[in-house]
Order: structure tokens, then sequence, then C-alpha cells
């Protein structure tokens, strides 16, 4: 397995960096998407690097963060049946649904909770295993949506009757949008997720950009793409351009994976999703056509009236939207730590919460 | 190497029955078998085994090993369970002498595969230059045991006068590393998981108590030694500015990481400084007898020794890191497992 150094040089980095102090005259206030830009932002501390007039806020953009509290607690549930196997991405095991249940308790009940690579994996095991129901915790934005449509695909092409996905996959744009369109928004400029756009291509981002005014630069993960990423919307938020730019060029194209895109569209149609912490957005999210609604959690076991409870003390909306820091959280670092948290962004290593909890003090000091 | 054979007749038990665990003939078969292995230390066959040990000073110390799957590139439960706790005396300044080795067997398990797995200790021992002179063998029902878990209590000597511990910690301290990180805690992850990477990755699994008896030997000044298990390097670094009440800062550049390992740490989602090793320890060790440390760590087989920071003054007993671009973060302890991540 090869890396791509270039983009950790420090030579490279260090000049993007003297190149952004040089042209910033201002503030301003640019949101990165996306979460794994935000835990790449916080390992090589390039927030550190930026002159004190660039803010960066932490997007919406971790689907662990913004998965709503119902389907958590209907994941608690499911995989408490003793007949499913329950199988997810492992960094779904600590988030808390209502009255704090997590899966990782479960599991240490005696819940079969299996951690996941892919979704195929899911369908591989329902194959092994034709006397229980699996069922597939299908999370994360544009990114996974494909393999998630590849294993309901296949599930259906060998009519496996014993797989089933609990699906929460939601979109970026529409929550760009919210933010965009909320009275206390504060975002000057976007670094659009390069991985999102690899597969969705960045058509609906030039609709944004003009609508909002708002410069969006498609931006990849390392220091170096995050850096260039951060000097490219800065130089339109001072020169006053308005663009939709990529940086990620090596990557991304224009239209996106058709091949997948295609696929999404064969097994999933959009629908209005709960977000959590920020609320219903509307056509933010996928679920499975009727031709598939077979293969459907919530319909194959009839999960619908719950009762769900969000913990009041939780502002994770606002941090998710950048109206909040964490730290203006009454429940930070006292009732919610990493150790026992309340809201998902404190869970996540990419969530907003968490990343300042362990800046908690240098920030307080 | 080994030219042993299994002394149970294989055809007649393949597997371990609870009758195994149950103090009759078969019991006796399995202990003859252990002590095929393991080779006659005088003390055995008596309850309890006695030890002439000429010193005033003992490193005593247990552990027990519970490893999915028994068998993983570059070692298994058995050399595991011996470096482990060989290394745990090491640490402590001490030479190890003596081993016990506690089984709990799960019914069902294959003969052939304990066989496997002694013979791996006796090879273990013999490169770490221990006796195993006690033990002991249950047989829990099958479904309630993971094939194989092991204890190992070991005992050692220190023979020299250092106080090798956390409190000895001072600022101006060298930290080395004796070589390259997280390659057990990913390979164990890529068996476990199916994951198939260009290359096998192995586990890092190593004796260290020659490395740290010739330090000894050459009488450089060590202040405190710690091997890095769960949890990695970096748990170890906040457990000792903790402890020792000082800051430690560290070189992401001067960290060896091997590629292939940085590169399923990616995939998975997992930073190397959090991932377990087997065979890796700090030491830290006053500036003006790093460079010959240094030396001594590197003349080893596998050693890849660096210094990877220093230990300063704070109040805050922090421990941070300079990042490959030239920025600082603080490396925090982790809170539960490490998880693979989604994106
Ligand atoms: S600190 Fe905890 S309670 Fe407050 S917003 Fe973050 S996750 Fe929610």
């Amino acid at each position: 397995m090869k890396f791509v150094n270039e983009y950790r040089s420090p030579k490279i980095a260090q000049e993007y960096v003297a190149e952004i102090a040089r042209i910033t005259t201002r503030p301003w206030k640019i949101m990165e998407i996306c979460g794994g830009q935000t835990h790449s932002i916080v390992k090589y501390g390039i927030d550190k690097l930026l002159p004190a007039q660039i803010t960066l806020i932490h997007g919406p953009g971790c689907p662990v963060c913004v998965t709503s509290v119902d389907l958590i607690d209907q994941a608690i549930a499911l995989a408490a049946l003793p007949e499913v196997i329950f199988c997810t991405f492992g960094d779904m095991l600590r988030i808390p649904g209502s009255e704090r249940k997590d899966l990782r308790s479960l599991k240490a009940q005696g819940g079969d909770v299996r951690i996941i690579y892919s979704p195929l994996d899911a369908v591989k095991i329902a194959l092994q295993n034709p006397d229980r129901q699996v069922v597939f915790f299908a999370v994360g934005f544009e990114t996974t949506v494909p393999t998630t449509a590849m294993a309901v695909y296949q599930a259906s092409q060998l009519e496996i009757e014993n797989f089933s996905a609990l699906v929460a996959h939601v979109l970026v744009p529409p929550a760009m949008e919210t933010i965009l369109a909320s009275s206390e928004n504060c975002v000057q400029g976007f670094l659009a997720a390069g991985h999102v756009c690899t597969i969705t291509g960045y058509e609906d981002y030039l609709e944004i950009a003009l609508q909002y005014d708002i410069p969006i630069v498609i931006t990849g993960f390392e220091p170096v793409d995050i850096l260039q990423g951060i000097y490219m919307c800065i130089k339109q938020l001072e020169a006053g351009i308005v663009e939709v730019e990529n940086q990620y060029s090596r990557s991304v194209s224009y239209e996106g994976n058709q091949t997948a895109q295609q696929l999404i569209r064969e097994v999933f149609e959009t629908t209005s999703r709960q977000w959590r912490g920020i609320g219903m957005i509307e056509e933010s999210g996928l679920k499975l056509r009727d031709r598939y609604s077979k293969f459907d959690a919530e319909k194959r076991f009839n999960l619908k009236d719950h009762q769900t409870q969000e913990s009041s003390d939780c502002i994770s909306g606002l941090i998710l939207q950048g109206i909040k820091k964490p730290t203006q959280c009454e429940a930070f670092g006292k009732k919610c730590t990493p150790e026992n948290p309340l809201g998902a962004p404190m869970v996540s290593s990419e969530g907003a919460c968490a990343a300042y909890y362990r800046y908690r003090q240098l920030v307080f000091s | 190497m080994i030219n042993l054979s299994c002394p149970i007749p294989l055809q007649q038990y393949p597997h371990i029955l609870m009758a195994h665990g149950g103090g009759g003939r078969l019991m006796q078969q399995l202990i003859q078998m252990f002590l095929t292995a393991f080779g006659t230390a005088d003390s055995i066959g008596h309850d309890a085994a006695i030890l002439g040990l000429k010193s005033n000073k003992i490193a005593f110390t247990t552990d027990s090993y519970v490893v999915k799957p028994l068998f993983f590139p570059g070692g298994d439960i058995g050399s595991l369970a011996v470096n482990g706790t060989v290394n745990d005396l090491a640490m402590a300044g001490a030479r190890p002498l003596y081993l016990s080795v506690g089984f709990i067997l799960e019914e069902g398990l294959s003969i052939e595969t304990l066989w496997q797995v002694a013979l791996s200790i006796q090879q273990a021992a013999k490169i770490a230059n221990v006796k195993i002179v006690t033990g002991d063998t249950k047989v829990v029902d099958r479904g309630k045991g993971d094939g194989i878990f092991i204890n190992t209590t070991g005992i050692g000597v220190i023979e020299h006068s250092q106080i090798i511990a956390p409190q000895s910690v001072q600022p101006g301290d060298l930290i080395l590393l004796n070589g390259d990180l997280a390659r057990h805690g990913i390979a164990i992850m890529a068996v476990r998981e199916e994951l198939e990477f260009e290359t096998t990755i192995e586990s890092d699994s190593a004796a260290l108590a020659e490395e740290v008896l010739e330090l000894i030997a050459a009488n450089i000044e060590i202040h405190c030694l710690r091997d890095l298990t769960r949890g990695g390097l970096a748990s170890v670094l906040n457990e000792i500015a903790v402890a020792a009440k000082v800051g430690i800062e560290i070189d992401e550049s001067l960290i060896p990481v091997r590629e292939d390992v940085q590169g399923a740490c990616e995939i998975l989602g997992f930073d190397p400084l959090y991932v377990a090793n087997e065979g890796r320890f700090v030491a830290f060790i006053p500036q003006k007898h790093g460079d010959r440390a240094l030396e001594i760590m590197r003349s080893h087989p596998s050693s890849h020794a660096t210094i990877i920071g220093k230990v300063v003054a704070d109040q805050n007993w922090l421990v941070t890191l300079q990042s490959v671009i030239g920025s600082k973060r603080i490396v925090d302890l982790l809170s539960g497992e490490q998880l693979p991540r989604i994106c």
C-alpha cells in the first residue's frame, strides 16, 4: 500500500500556512462539512497554524453524530432480539440512545452485535446463518451509500430472506442548505467533502453557491489538501468571488461516479429525515424503494411505535450548525464527557465536543 | 529446534474432554504432556515449586492472556503468554527467572492445538531464558471459553541498585522507543476480521529482558521503563506523565510506523499511537546516557530504536505531539476501546 506523502509534506503545508496568512485581511468563518476533515484538522493541529482571524467551524458531517435518537433506539431494540445478528460499523457502538443506552452495553448483555467493515460482510453473515435474521445498520453519507445499495441489490439477486437494513443514510447538500437558510447562520465559506463528491460529483453545489452567495471548495482529507482548500476559499472570500472550486481533482469529477449513482437510484429514493440535534430536513435522507422494501428492517420488524427521549441538556444541534461552541454547553466536561456522553458529538472521534474535550486544558488555562 | 512429539495418543482423545480437568488418568496424561514440552525442572511433581533465589529484591508479576485467534502472523497465545510476563519483569529492571503457567481449556479444543501452544511456550521460555516451574490446568464447558486462556506468573531478581519507576522520571529525560509501532494490534485485527492487505503484517511479539539487562550492565542510568501493550504508546506516556507529574513532548516524525501498518490503520480508522504492541518499550534515560543507550538498543536484531521525545516540566502533566506538519496537539487517553470508524 503506497501513501501520498506529498499531501503530508511539512514544507508544502508551511507554504500554504504562510500564503493563507499573507492574503487574510479580515475575519472569516469557514465550515468543513465532513467529519473526516474535522478529524484531520484536530489530529494535525491545522486550526492552530491558521491566522487568528480564521475560524474553522465543524459541520454536521459526522454521520454518527447526526443519526437520530429514534434510529439508535430502534437499532438497540433490534439488536436485543434473540433471532437477530446486528451488524454495524464500530463507531456506532457507543452512541447513546434514549436513557443513555447504547449498542456496546447491549452487546455486553448478550446481544449478538457484530462490527463489520462493509455491508457486504452482513450479506455474507446472512448466508452463513440461514436460521437467524441479519440486520445491517446502514449509516453514513453519500460515500457509504453505494455499498449499502450493492448489499441490498445482492441480497435481492440471491433471494436472501434473512437480510435487512435499518437505513439511516443522509445526504450532504440539504444539510448545507439548512445551515445557510438559518437566521443564525454565520458560515461564510464551505469546504465540501471530497469523498462524498467522488460519488456524487458537484453539480448540486453550483446551485447552493449561487443561491446563498457562498464559496464552496471541494476538499480532500490530508493536511495539505485541507490547507489548500482553506487557501482557495479565503482567496475567493477576499476577492469577493463566489465559485465552486475543486481542490480534490485527483479523485473528484464534475459528474462523479455514474455507476455508483445508478446503483443508488436503483435501490434508494430520497425521503425527509430527522437529523439528531438539527431536526427534520426535507429530502435529506434515503430510503429503500418499494421494490426493495422487503429488505427494510423497520418494516420487517415493525418497530414504528417507539418512545424516544433525547437528553434535554444536549445542545448538539446548535453545535453541529456552528451556532454555538461545545464550551458554551452547560453539560460540557461536567455531565457530559467522552466516558459518559450525553450527545453524539462527544462520542465520535470526529465529533466537535470530543475534539474540544481533548483540548480542554489548553482552552481553559 | 524442537524434537518433541506429543505423548498423548492423539487417535484416542483428539480433543479436550471435561475429564481432562477431572483429576484422573486423562489429567495425568495432560500433565505428562506439559512436562514433556516444558522440560522437568527439579521442583515439578511437588505441590509447589521450591526456588533458590540469591537476591533480596524480587520482582513478581502475573498476567492473563485471552487472544483470538490463538495463532496469528508472528506469534501465538503461547509465546505471547511467556513474552508478556517476561517483559513485565524486565520493565521493573529484573532478570526473569521462573514462570508458572495456568491453562483454562475449553472442552472440545484439539489436543494437537494445545500441543502446538505448549511447544511455543517451551520455545519462547528458552529464548527468554526462563524456567517453567509450576502450572495448573482447568477445563470449562464448551462455549465457556475461547479455546485456551493462559495465565502466567513470573518471578525475577533485581541485581542492581537503580530505582526504575515513573517517580524517577525528570524533566530533561530523553524518551527512547525500541522499534516501530502498532504491528501486534494490526496483525491480530487483520486475521480476526479477515482483512486482506498486500503484505502479511506480523506481530512484534518479542522478549525484551536481554535488551534491558544489557542496558543495565552497561551502567546506563534508567529512570523508567514501560512496555507498550494495550492502549499503545499514547496510554503509557499519559500514565507516566501523571505518575511522574511531568509533561511529555514527542515528535510524530520520529515515531517509526511501517507503511503497511500505517495504511491498515487509515483503513480501520485507528491511530497507531493507541494500537497494542507486544515487543515494544519506552525507556526514560537522562540526556547524558541517551546516545549510548540508543546504540545498545540498536544492536538488537529487530530494533529500530529512536529517540522520540523528551520530558519537560508542565504543571498540567500533558502529553503533546508535534505533528508532521509542524503544529502541536495533545495526545489524550482513549475513552473506551478503539473502534473502527465509518469514513
Ligand atoms: S457537550 Fe455533550 S451535552 Fe453538550 S452539546 Fe456536546 S454532546 Fe451535547
